[in-house]
């Protein structure tokens, strides 16, 4: 684990001035991301790195606050001397833009009518994140990101900025994604959005208004989520078969673990989120394609670039299967960028990019000390 | 930076500034080579996650990838050369991986070592067992080697397949073409080495 001192871990708010022009049409004149960083900004200003989270992540990446006892959720990965190391790297992890850990999101309160913003949030893509991130980029006095790193929709999103700004990105790590969501992802979202509308206390997304929310809904939504995170056998291996008590008792309480596993997930998970950012970021995952929004422009894009990039995937992870990854890939290889990739060996699941990997984070420091000869 | 000969040689027939894949890339020595001299878009492909590891900290790009399998990966004609040195012998199907790389790659090279040379020959002949040599240190049970051939076999394999040669080069156990590999290339070749298009 890591200690804060050796981290140095500060936090702030940006308070950026928009009008933000979302892809969808609407605007957000003003808007704040919270944020944390680790490490520091050296003189050369060469050496930050930005974080990005998957659908229920947030801005506290490492580091264990006071009084708490759970680290951030990527500890293991950031930290001295950890693959992301901030001994030498400045790195900077928000809360996305619609989220509800302190940036500008549905729990917010809209200026324009004092009321939280509810379901009236405007959706915002992965395409709007990475233009706020660039604001908070510049907010920080950041000329340009050394590295992107992020899995899965996070994956997504260092991908996206090296197809957006081009110029202002040395290097990125795309881990656990793929270039679009295939049929069956959109399906699993769906039916998580509508556990989440189902839900009677939902009221069309303006339960904050009427004091309640939709807790059963939103749990079930994260306990569907949770099963496509893991992989079989990993299931097998932590709950098989077994039972909460030694025999069966022929009715409809909570009998194997696994099953009082998923309640468990669902009913932290609800403690700590909420229901319309779960909506939004499923949204965010499902409209993402972007061979498709670029069209043509993307082989442009790429063909200029002088970024290194990483793709990683694992091999039992079904939601984002290797060669999902591999679609990525090719597409790099097709317009000569500089790419690497690696298939890390696990059973971990989607979920095995949080886990600590002997060679998934070996294959991270190489690729990261190897940066260092494109300096300059 | 002391160079393996066949390396060298193969860097001796690829232009500058081409795309270069190069199959079973080990450490990625022959693509930093090529990239220094040569200054080629290079991409080396190992399914080993420890070679991935050692390429990368060369700073070469490496895609982990099955040779047997997963070539698909990679667009017709989209690459200038593919090069696949010695490793032939750990291929499960030969042919299909050589058709694979000469739709790959505008040519191919492929360099192979020579199971005819003579002190393979004389292993199997006078001591009765499977030869051990420099380039194939391994004992039989320990091998990872399932086609092994001869230069002999190995132009008989691309006359049958029209797999067309249009240079090879014989290298001895001192990694040098002389008088015996040029007259007796399957008795005296240690490395085979051609460029097939």
């Amino acid at each position: 684990m890591n200690t804060n001192l050796e981290l140095n871990i500060n936090n702030g708010i940006a308070n950026i001035k928009g009008p933000l022009n979302l892809v969808s049409g609407k605007t957000l004149n003003n808007y704040q991301l919270k944020y944390e960083t680790y490490g520091s900004l050296n003189k050369e200003k060469n050496n930050a790195v930005l974080i990005c989270h998957a659908l229920s992540g947030n801005h506290h990446a490492a580091g264990t606050y006071k009084g708490e006892t759970k680290p951030g959720w990527w500890d293991n990965m950031i930290g001295p001397n950890k693959p992301i190391n901030t001994n030498n790297l400045f790195v900077v992890c928000l809360n996305n833009l619609g989220g509800c850990h302190g940036s500008t999101g549905p729990v917010s309160i809209d200026s324009s009518t004092n009321k939280t913003y509810g379901s009236e949030f405007p959706i915002i893509t992965v395409n709007d994140w990475v233009t706020s991130q660039k604001e908070l980029m510049e907010y920080l006095n950041i000329p340009y990101w050394q590295f992107v790193v992020g899995g899965s929709l996070g994956g997504m999103q260092s991908f996206q900025w090296a197809l957006q700004y081009p110029s202002l990105i040395k290097n990125s790590i795309i881990i656990a994604a793929a270039p679009k969501l295939t049929a069956q992802n959109i399906a699993f979202n769906e039916v998580a959005r509508q556990a989440i509308m189902k839900d009677p206390n939902w009221h069309n997304g303006n339960y904050i208004e009427k004091g309640v929310n939709p807790d059963q809904g939103l749990a079930l939504a994260r306990m569907l989520g949770h099963i496509t995170y893991l992989s079989d056998d990993s299931m097998k291996e932590k709950f098989g078969r077994d039972l909460q008590e030694s025999k069966l008792k022929f009715n409809f309480d909570v009998e194997f673990q696994i099953e009082s596993y998923l309640r468990y997930q669902g009913e932290k998970f609800v403690t700590g989120f909420d229901a319309n950012t779960y909506l939004l970021m499923t949204k965010c995952l499902d409209y993402f394609d972007p061979i498709k929004d670029l069209g043509e422009t993307l082989n442009d894009r790429l063909k200029n670039s002088k970024c290194r990039f990483l793709v990683l995937s694992f091999t039992s992870d079904w939601r984002f299967p290797p060669n999902r990854s591999r679609e990525i890939v090719k597409i790099l290889l097709n317009n000569n960028t500089n790419v690497s990739y690696a298939k890390i060996k696990s059973n971990g699941g989607h979920d095995a990019f949080l886990m600590e990997n002997k060679d998934y984070f070996d294959v991270m420091r190489c690729f990261i000390k190897g940066s260092k000869h494109n300096e300059g | 930076m002391r160079v393996r000969g066949d390396l060298a040689l193969i860097s001796s027939w690829i232009t500058s500034n081409s795309k270069v894949l190069d199959l079973g890339c080990g450490d990625g020595k022959l693509l930093k080579l090529l990239k220094k001299e040569k200054n080629v878009q290079g991409y080396g492909v190992d399914s080993d996650i420890d070679k991935v590891k050692s390429s990368l900290d060369n700073d070469i790009n490496v895609l982990q990838l099955d040779l047997d399998d997963d070539l698909s990966q990679f667009d017709a004609n989209s690459f200038d050369y593919v090069v696949l040195a010695q490793s032939l012998q750990e291929i499960k199907r030969p042919r299909n991986l050589i058709k694979e790389m000469l739709r790959i790659g505008d040519e191919i090279i492929v360099s192979f070592p020579n199971m005819g040379h003579w002190s393979s020959r004389v292993q199997l002949l006078f001591k009765g067992i499977m030869p051990i040599t420099k380039n194939l240190p391994f004992k039989w049970d320990e091998t990872p080697n399932i086609h092994l051939c001869t230069i002999k076999d190995f132009i008989e394999f691309c006359n049958k397949n029209d797999f067309e040669i249009i240079e090879q080069l014989i290298t001895d156990e001192n990694q040098k073409c002389g008088f015996l590999t040029k007259f007796f290339p399957n008795f005296f070749g240690q490395v085979a080495t051609y460029r097939i298009k």
